[in-house]
């Protein structure tokens, strides 16, 4: 399914006076891959997607999408992509029919290919029942689902979704993660940010960003296994003296205190026996590491490599 | 442009203003209001003056005089007595507002040809009434005094014999004047608050920029939300033609043609103000502020309330960029004076100029601040 770049990020920089939002991103997106922009408040995710989108031109760099230049022909790609934001803005004095039909004129999409669409889209997001309440009389999310299915009643070919999960209870994000996973399906591209990094398992591969600068990029897995064998979990009568001892070893990393347990990483191909040697230490055990691990590791090491500079 | 969006773009525009019951009443309960109150409560015309006349003199003649003043609807006497200090203390009190004092001795001068006298005593802190209503009493007292001479066969030397007419509007109504130009204030209103409101809705809503990543152009959005807000002005002024002609029997003696090209091109003029609010405020409230303080000098110096031929130099020539004097101006030749389009293609090709003006230069940036 995964096949092209259909998204190809060369550099792109965007400043807000002194601040750099986004700092010289490059990154390639393949035509129907669930593509993750991750990273907590303030990574520079928005912005990175407003400007896919084409209402915020970039400061530097260029993005491209299906060749079409973003800063230079802002309109060229608009007809087959849909950008949700994170606060989507339906009418709330319109039907949800009347808000998915405005969208479909919008799009011009053909009056003969609606009802099919419309079947569709109210299958999967159970608002059939709802056609003729006011969006404003949604619940959180199902204004959610309306403000995906209006931006779906065109076939777009990709959609960039900001943060479509937050502030969604857990039933309703399990289901508009199944819908994503559904569109990926069908070749729909769909790039999609969250702060909440045990969602951003489940995309295709992630771009991990902070402050602006991508950390990391690859498929939640592979970033997993780079720390295989690099986390423990750490037994301990006395965990802050441990702490102390384990970050005075040469191989240790990092050392943080996770309940009564020390979570540790190593240097790579460090032996847990050299560990378990540190006095105190009860008992090691190999962890398999989160992307939350992950991301709180490439934070630290970015950091580190900062105050070495 | 494309027809589609445009349409699309409109209905969704009606349907949400004729959805909410506010804004309906906004739209189409409140001009009929503002015109009732102008109508009827702001009047300028002196009437019904509360009056106080203390008689020395008893006479028919004396009577005839009291008679004479309250014959029209201008004097009602609140007040007879026979000492002259009431007329004070009424006045202080303010039960009255004009006095008249008839010495003794006065049928007995007139009818000798002395020259009576009789002394009108006013409530000089209301100026304007005050000065109206001693107009009123001087001509009636005059007229009195010709009347009273000419049947006791004296022939009065009069130097010049003085006769005013007011022309357009012979009985000086307040409301002719007032009422016409009201239709001007109200479109300024409503066109310039649906516009800029309904742009920073959006703007607060999230929606403008949903519509931004659409492949709505900023031409089709301005198309959208101007059509629509120009159609509910045109009904708008209408309904309020409608009301003053046949409720308040204001004179439309010109051509409706030249009324409606007028109309036209000051709602256009109107509309770009409003695009223009709508660029550069982010929330409503910001909106409504900027609107207040446009509407405010855009009334003061629009010779609505104050003549402009009164004002200071400076404020005069302000007023010729203020497009509510040209179009206060157009509203009264037609309406009054029974003006053709021909008879007032000056003010409306100023008007032209303002509105393409206007429009133009909110165009532009309304396109800016989107892109």
């Amino acid at each position: 399914m995964i096949g092209e770049a259909l998204i190809v990020l060369d550099g792109l920089t965007r400043r807000f006076g002194a601040l750099t939002a986004v700092d010289r991103l490059s990154l390639e997106v393949r035509t129907g891959e669930l593509f993750g922009i991750v990273g907590p408040d303030g990574a520079g995710k928005t912005t990175t997607l407003r400007m896919l989108a084409g209402v915020l031109p970039p400061s530097a760099g260029e993005a491209h999408i299906a060749g079409i230049s973003v800063g230079r022909d802002p309109e060229g790609a608009k007809p087959f992509l849909a950008y949700m934001a994170q606060r989507f803005g339906l009418y709330e004095d319109l039907t949800v029919r009347e808000n998915i039909e405005f969208y479909a004129d919008l799009y011009r999409v053909p009056r003969r290919d609606r009802p099919a669409r419309l079947e569709r889209l109210y299958a999967f997001s159970n608002l059939g029942e709802f056609e003729h309440r006011l969006a404003g009389k949604l619940s959180g999310g199902m204004k959610q689902k309306l403000a995906l299915c209006c931006s779906l009643i065109h076939h777009p070919r990709l959609l960039l979704l900001d943060e479509p999960t937050f502030g969604v209870d857990p039933i309703s994000r399990r289901d508009l993660w199944l819908i994503l996973h559904e569109l990926v399906a069908e070749g729909v591209t769909v790039v999609v940010s969250t702060s909440y990094l045990d969602e951003a398992e489940r995309c295709d591969r992630v771009a991990l960003l902070h402050q602006g600068r991508m950390l990391a990029l690859d498929a939640p897995t592979v970033l997993q296994e780079s720390m295989s064998g690099r986390l423990f979990a750490v037994t301990t009568a006395a965990p802050r003296a441990a702490r102390d001892r384990l970050r005075a070893h040469p191989a240790v990393q990092r050392a943080v205190l996770f309940g009564d347990l020390l979570h540790v990483v190593v240097q790579p191909d460090t032996p847990a026996a050299s560990i378990a040697a540190v006095p105190g230490v009860q008992a090691v055990r190999p962890l398999d590491a989160s992307l939350e691990d992950v991301f709180i590791h490439l934070v630290g090491e970015a950091a580190g490599q900062e105050a070495a500079a | 442009m494309d027809r589609t969006r445009i349409l699309a773009l409109v209905r969704k525009e009606a349907r949400q203003l004729l959805r909410d019951p506010k804004t309906k009443r906004l739209m189409f309960g409140a001009p009929i209001i503002q015109l009732l109150m102008f109508g009827y409560a702001v009047t300028t015309d002196v009437n019904h003056v509360p009056t106080g006349i203390v008689d020395h003199d008893q006479t028919q003649q004396s009577r005839a005089l009291a008679d004479a003043l309250t014959a029209g609807d201008y004097f009602r006497i609140v007040l007879r007595s026979d000492r002259s200090a009431d007329l004070g203390r009424a006045l202080d009190h303010g039960d009255i507002l004009m006095g008249v004092d008839i010495p003794p001795g006065f049928a007995s001068d007139l009818a000798a040809g002395r020259g009576a006298r009789v002394q009108l005593i006013l409530d000089g802190s209301n100026s304007n009434t005050a000065t109206v209503a001693q107009g009123y009493a001087s001509r009636i007292i005059q007229q009195f005094g010709l009347r009273q001479a000419r049947a006791t066969g004296l022939s009065l030397d009069r130097g010049v014999d003085l006769r005013t007419r007011a022309w357009f509007n012979p009985s000086l109504l307040s409301r002719v004047y007032n009422v016409p130009a009201v239709v001007g204030l109200l479109l300024l209103l409503m066109a310039l608050l649906l516009t800029a409101l309904s742009v920073v809705r959006e703007r607060e809503l999230g929606t403008l920029e949903q519509l931004m990543v659409s492949p709505v152009t900023p031409g089709e959005l301005i198309l959208g939300k101007t059509i629509p807000v120009a159609i509910i002005t045109f009904i708008d002024l209408l309904l309020v033609v409608t009301l003053a002609v046949l409720w308040f029997h204001i004179p439309l003696r010109g051509s409706i043609l030249a009324l409606f090209l007028a109309a036209g091109l000051y709602i256009l003029t109107a509309l770009g103000l409003g695009l223009f609010i709508s660029t550069i405020s982010r929330t409503q409230q910001e909106a409504f502020m900027t609107m207040f303080l446009l509407l405010l000098p855009a009334i003061i110096l629009s010779g609505f309330m104050y003549p402009i031929m009164t004002m200071p130099a400076f404020f005069q020539h302000l007023t010729l960029f203020n497009p509510v004097r040209w179009f206060l101006e157009l509203v009264r030749e037609v309406f009054l004076k029974g003006a053709g389009v021909r008879d007032i293609l000056l003010p409306l090709a100023i008007l032209a100029v303002m509105a393409a003006g206007v429009f133009g230069a909110a165009v532009a940036r309304f396109r800016k601040t989107l892109g």
